[in-house]
């Protein structure tokens, strides 16, 4: 640490206690640096060892209860090259159906029963009511449409999972069973619903952005380079494609760059002061090679979404900013214009004739040493890589998961906010809501490599390189 | 008459358990009704509080800050209730505990690294040698197994509670359910 002080926000929660915020202050009472830390860590590269690889989908699901068909469907990819078969047409479908329904139910989450208080009752709102019980009193017909667009997705992982966390379905060759007529029908069925939910939360949540003005141009509003999977065509896909890199003007950097190959291009970097590594764009070094990924990165790399709502809004998301759009409060805007995506994407797909086959699953012994599998989670762009030897059984894993792809950009966001909305050495609840805000809008899912809900705790102490509490603020 | 005071905590866990709760979907708001949720990754609460009736506790105790955690919420806790499999047993936490950590965070901070490898220790708590299920540190009154417990089991428990009676959860749950 530097001469000056220091400020600690500890625990951060929506983050649940496993997280800490420092600000250093430089000798004229600025912020000068901040930092964001993860506390957690679980060891899910090491734990593995040894195991059947055949096992690593279901074990790798329980990285994360809110993201689990991700990284089902990320360890199953891998598990593919390591069987190096090509999966049923079927499978490909029914796997992409069970992602869409999981970005459905986790981006709902994040907007209403996480970000919803801030955006409904406002950044300076009575923390007793600042969750989604609150939001219930205040609005109950929005509290009811989060709880019911989260369900419906929640509800066809059911349907085709078995059970809505930790379904086993998805297997290495494809998935283990076929979907039903009756509940293709059902989720048809439940599909104008969520949509309705949607189109109203996205009239909502524009309606509501005016009173943002000075969170967008401080949240997170900065230059980066954004990443994530594009289809053949460029278009926005959760499953499968190549890898897209554009600069924040919104000009490509890389195109067409093979997942199977991420750590040509992707380095990952050790901060001594938090169990989450950062990732940066090898060709451009650490920390210039710093960039974004999850709904507002994928939005800014693909060229359409390729549904027909999902392009409107896209169209006129792009006319927030000339270039890349850069502020990540527009992460939940993203959020919600991908909800609309996977709502009409599912009508597509639950409507193809081949959905109902019975040919599900291709079925192999292992015929390669290592593979790769990636996806787009929720958040972002997610890697799992194992090597298993000659009987099958894991020797060796590394995971890059989303969040960390946002580390750098989220620990500069935090600093962001905290140069505008903390002046001199007085701390300020305006200032202590907005940090948790920021962090907020990344939606970090902490529990892929920590923990993800919960609120920011509430102490902030000011303490000085001596030690000495020169402010400090509790809210509650 | 006062409304019962119930909590969650998550400690080494994935979430899903919580995501399981969660998925009493409309019976939350019938819940948050009966009882107010005082401390929870859902609710803004700056400590854990005094005088709980009810706390439902997610994942393995697998570092100092959760062992610390864990013992200042049965303090204040008069039923403590084991959700999940990872908190009965530390199930996947527990697949670590053969491996030592030193093996643990060399994969993840040595291996594999491009830049700067080495084992964060600053400001970040240090795992426990292993990972352990709660009622190794402390009395656990109820024990739901599963992974998750349902969203069903998870309202019958908490309704059973809140009426005062003891929940028999053998007919409705099991490990991996």
């Amino acid at each position: 640490m530097k001469q000056g002080n220091t400020i600690v926000i500890d625990p951060v929660t929506r983050i649940e206690g496993h997280s800490k915020i420092t600000l250093h202050l430089n000798e004229d009472g600025r912020v000068e640096e901040a930092r964001f830390h993860v506390t957690q860590f679980r060891g899910f590269e090491k734990l593995c060892d040894g195991r059947p690889f055949y096992e690593m989908p279901s074990l790798m699901a329980r990285i994360c209860g809110i993201c689990p068909v991700s990284h089902l469907i990320a360890s199953a990819k891998a598990c593919d090259s390591l069987l190096a078969v090509r999966i049923p047409p079927t499978a490909d479908k029914l796997r992409r159906i069970f992602g869409l329904a999981q970005v459905t139910q986790s981006h709902a989450l994040s907007l209403f029963h996480l970000s919803s208080p801030d955006l409904l009752l406002g950044m300076d709102a009575d923390p007793a009511k600042s969750n989604i019980f609150g939001v219930a009193e205040q609005n109950p017909a929005l509290a009811l449409d989060g709880i019911k667009l989260r369900q419906f997705g929640q509800k066809i992982i059911e349907r085709l999972g078995g059970k809505r966390i930790h379904p086993a379905w998805i297997v290495p060759g494809g998935v283990s069973e076929p979907l039903s007529e009756a509940n293709r029908d059902a989720i048809l069925s439940s599909l104008p619903e969520a949509l309705a939910i949607a189109e109203r939360t996205l009239e909502w949540f524009k309606s509501s952005m005016e009173r943002f003005r000075e969170e967008i141009s401080t949240f997170g509003n900065f230059p980066t380079m954004f990443m994530g999977i594009v289809k053949k065509d460029n278009g926005l896909t959760f499953y499968d494609g190549k890898l897209r890199i554009v600069d924040a003007s919104g000009h490509v950097v890389a195109d067409d760059l093979d997942p199977a190959n991420y750590s040509d291009y992707i380095g990952e970097k050790v901060e001594p002061w938090s169990y989450l590594k950062s990732t940066y764009y090898k060709p451009k070094g650490f920390p210039d090679g710093i960039y974004r990924v999850g709904p507002l990165a994928r939005l800014n790399v693909a060229d359409r979404c390729g549904t027909e709502r999902a392009d409107q809004e896209l169209a006129e998301f792009h006319e927030l900013q000339r270039t890349a759009v850069l502020s990540s409060f527009h992460y939940h805007h993203a959020r919600l214009i991908e909800i609309l995506y996977c709502i009409e994407r599912l009508g597509q797909l639950l409507n193809d004739p081949e959905i109902l086959s019975k040919h599900v699953r291709a079925v192999a012994h292992p015929n390669a040493l290592e593979g790769v599998g990636a996806c787009e989670a929720p958040r972002g762009t997610l890697f799992h890589h194992y090597r298993i030897d000659e009987q099958g059984l894991i020797r060796w894993v590394n995971l890059v998961i989303a969040t960390g792809h946002n580390n750098l950009a989220m620990n500069r966001s935090v600093l962001q906010v905290a140069k505008h909305f903390v002046q001199g050495k007085r701390l300020s609840r305006g200032m202590l809501n907005r940090v948790e805000a920021v962090i907020r809008c990344y939606d970090p899912c902490l529990s892929c490599s920590t923990h993800a809900l919960g609120q920011m705790d509430l102490q902030i102490q000011l303490v000085s390189a001596d030690g000495e509490v020169l402010d400090e603020i509790v809210r509650g | 008459m006062t409304k019962a005071r119930i909590a969650t905590v998550w400690l080494d866990g994935c979430s899903g358990c919580h995501m399981s709760f969660l998925d009493m979907d409309e019976r939350l708001l019938a819940i948050a009704g009966a009882a107010d949720l005082v401390y929870s990754p859902l609710v803004d609460a700056k400590e854990f509080p005094e005088n709980v009736d009810v706390t439902l506790v997610e994942g393995a105790v697998s570092s100092e800050e959760d062992l610390e955690k864990i013992k200042r919420i049965r303090e204040r806790t008069r039923i403590l209730v084991s959700l999940g499999d990872c908190a009965v047993t530390a199930n996947v936490p527990g697949m670590r505990n053969p491996f030592g950590t030193k093996a643990v965070y060399d994969r993840a901070y040595r291996e594999n690294v491009t830049f700067d490898p080495g084992i964060p220790n600053q400001v970040v708590p240090a795992l426990l040698p292993t990972s352990r299920p709660v009622h190794e540190f402390v009395k656990v009154d109820v024990f739901v197994p599963g992974c998750p417990p349902s969203a069903d089991t998870i309202y019958y428990l908490v309704t059973e509670l809140l009426q005062g009676r003891m929940p028999d959860l053998s007919p409705k749950t099991r490990f991996g359910a």
